[in-house]
């Protein structure tokens, strides 16, 4: 049986109320603005806070685009797309610079994103001081009070238990020079693309029913000591295994037969772009 | 002309009642309360019209029975509890000319981290019992704006070695530690950024005599060293004794009697501090 869902799943008064919470997060840049999560056909935890978002702002002429994880493939992206798809007949695409709107899980693309643009993350813990203090009446006073020593504080008891600042993804942010954010869980490699974006940067919680948004050209600072700046994961000397690049946010893979590692790009339309331009170039020279 | 000089910290009327109250409590002159509760409408007044001036490197010590609003006061002025009414001023915030009750929570978050350090009775009121002793410490000095982690590591090293936390357990919770332990670990971060007032809540209640002199000795050398006001609430005389210079007597939530300690324990004035020395001997 065929059911004929309302153009992008939600009727329009749910994409009203979606879209009014994200204008408000975007006049708010960093603050948690609750909203009214739905129930979705794919379970919470798994990205029903970026499918409400791209859902509530898709439009006929959108060009969507899903990444799990720097991957267009994972089964999770390839559903995500075709639930958009199916409700919407909009057209999808690969490649990060046609796209006008891109869900993503955790990654911010290799190719600079340009105005015009809109990045929807997944994000499974919105609130940055939740492991400091868990209630969450407490923590929106902090907010309010701009009081973040609990966030510094995390950091501090990485640097005292490990030598350094130990967070691998999710590492907080202060946005706008106002509100700590957690800029949900890309790797520190791409906090510095969040600074001063081109394209509008939101960011949804399907389960904790939070929407918060970093507008372009907002300041966007990693939260750091004097003594021990922030730093990215580094690459240096890497090269991807495909494509050649360096600079680039690498998956390191172990190869159990020759019992090496080896890396490789973890974006993967960017990986797949380079090749192609490669083999362009190398039939063009051959002809 | 004479400077008078300027109490560090001054408390003015400082009242607190839980509850509406009614007709028969409302006006403090002819409220008729059984101890400090209105048997009409059941408010309880834990501070009725609590005023004394604390001057700098003074300590003054509060004494009377549980339940005579000591503590009461000292969350008051700590803004761990909103007072109902009354004024405080604090000499070191804005040249003490300031009601700090009617400052916004920002100001008042500001003064707790910058100017003021208190120790509970309870240390997990005071403590992160989860974050290590060092990370307690660092903890008040972020909030009062320090971003150095070697500066910050080395105060706390000094700090927790004054305390006696041997330098090889620093980086231990507190909930493994003792509560004398934990008990000096708050001390140290009380004291992490150097604020001007120290507020003592029952802080050598429930140790063991021996930790309980090493306790009042850290408190008194600091004091000494630092010259910080001190409010110290106890009701154990012997330790008001050793410390404090003035005391104040409570009871039912007002002020019975106040003066130089030596005055008041050798010679009490007030039945009911007639009774506490005497049940001291």
């Amino acid at each position: 049986m065929q059911i004929n869902y309302n153009f992008a799943f939600f009727d329009e008064s749910s994409k009203r109320e979606i879209r009014r919470a994200t204008l408000k997060a975007i006049a708010v840049p960093g603050y948690q603005v609750p909203f009214a999560s739905r129930e979705m056909p794919i379970a919470r935890g798994w990205g029903t806070g970026g499918l409400q978002l791209t859902l509530s702002l898709v439009g006929l002429d959108d060009i969507v685009k899903v990444i799990d994880q720097g991957s267009d493939e994972s089964v999770n992206a390839v559903s995500i797309k075709k639930l958009v798809q199916n409700t919407t007949d909009i057209r999808t695409t690969d490649e990060t610079a046609k796209a006008t709107l891109i869900q993503s899980r955790h990654r911010v693309p290799e190719i600079p994103l340009r105005a015009g643009q809109i990045l929807v993350l997944q994000v499974p813990m919105p609130e940055p001081l939740r492991m400091y203090e868990p209630r969450e009446a407490e923590t929106k006073k902090l907010h309010a009070e701009k009081e973040y020593s609990g966030a510094w504080l995390m950091l501090f008891e990485q640097i005292m238990n490990y030598g350094s600042m130990t967070t691998g993804a999710d590492h907080p942010v202060m946005v706008h020079d106002r509100y700590v954010m957690a800029p949900s869980p890309i790797p520190k490699f791409d906090n510095a693309k969040l600074n001063s974006s081109e394209a509008l940067i939101l960011l949804g919680a399907g389960r904790e029913k939070k929407i918060y948004a970093v507008p372009p050209y907002t300041k966007v600072v990693s939260l750091d000591f004097e003594d021990y700046p922030f730093e990215t994961e580094s690459f240096e000397d890497r090269s991807c295994r495909l494509c050649g690049s360096t600079g680039v946010f690498m998956d390191e893979l172990y190869d159990d037969a020759s019992g090496t590692a080896y890396f490789q790009c973890n974006d993967t339309s960017y990986c797949l772009e380079r090749m192609n331009e490669q083999s362009w170039r190398e039939g063009a020279e051959s002809r | 002309m004479i400077q008078m000089e300027q109490p560090m910290i001054s408390v003015q009327h400082l009242n607190k009642q839980f509850g509406p109250g009614c007709p028969h409590c409302m006006n403090p002159a002819s409220r008729k309360l059984y101890k400090n509760f209105c048997t009409v409408c059941h408010t309880v007044y834990s501070c009725q019209d609590v005023s004394f001036d604390l001057y700098p490197g003074e300590i003054i010590g509060v004494v009377g029975e549980s339940g005579s609003g000591k503590s009461t006061m000292m969350r008051c002025l700590y803004f761990d509890q909103e007072a109902t009414s009354g004024e405080v001023y604090l000499q070191a915030y804005k040249d003490g000319i300031r009601n700090l009750f009617a400052e916004s929570t920002q100001q008042k978050r500001y003064i707790r981290n910058h100017l003021m350090g208190k120790v509970y009775q309870n240390p997990m009121l005071g403590l992160r019992m989860d974050f290590t002793s060092i990370g307690n410490i660092a903890e008040k000095m972020i909030a009062a704006g320090s971003r150095r982690v070697s500066e910050m590591e080395d105060r706390g090293m000094e700090l927790l070695e004054k305390v006696h936390i041997p330098l090889h357990r620093i980086k231990e919770a507190p909930k493994h530690f003792s509560g004398g332990m934990q008990q000096r670990v708050q001390i140290a971060k009380a004291l992490s950024n150097r604020p001007p007032v120290l507020l003592l809540d029952e802080v050598t209640t429930g140790l063991d005599l021996s930790v309980q002199a090493s306790v009042l000795d850290l408190i008194k050398a600091l004091q000494r060293e630092l010259g910080i006001s001190i409010v110290l609430v106890s009701h154990d005389l012997g330790v008001v004794r050793m410390l404090a210079d003035r005391t104040l007597v409570m009871l039912d939530g007002k002020v019975v009697e106040e003066g130089l300690t030596d005055q008041i324990l050798e010679d009490p004035q007030e039945a009911y501090t007639q009774q506490l020395v005497h049940s001291l001997l």
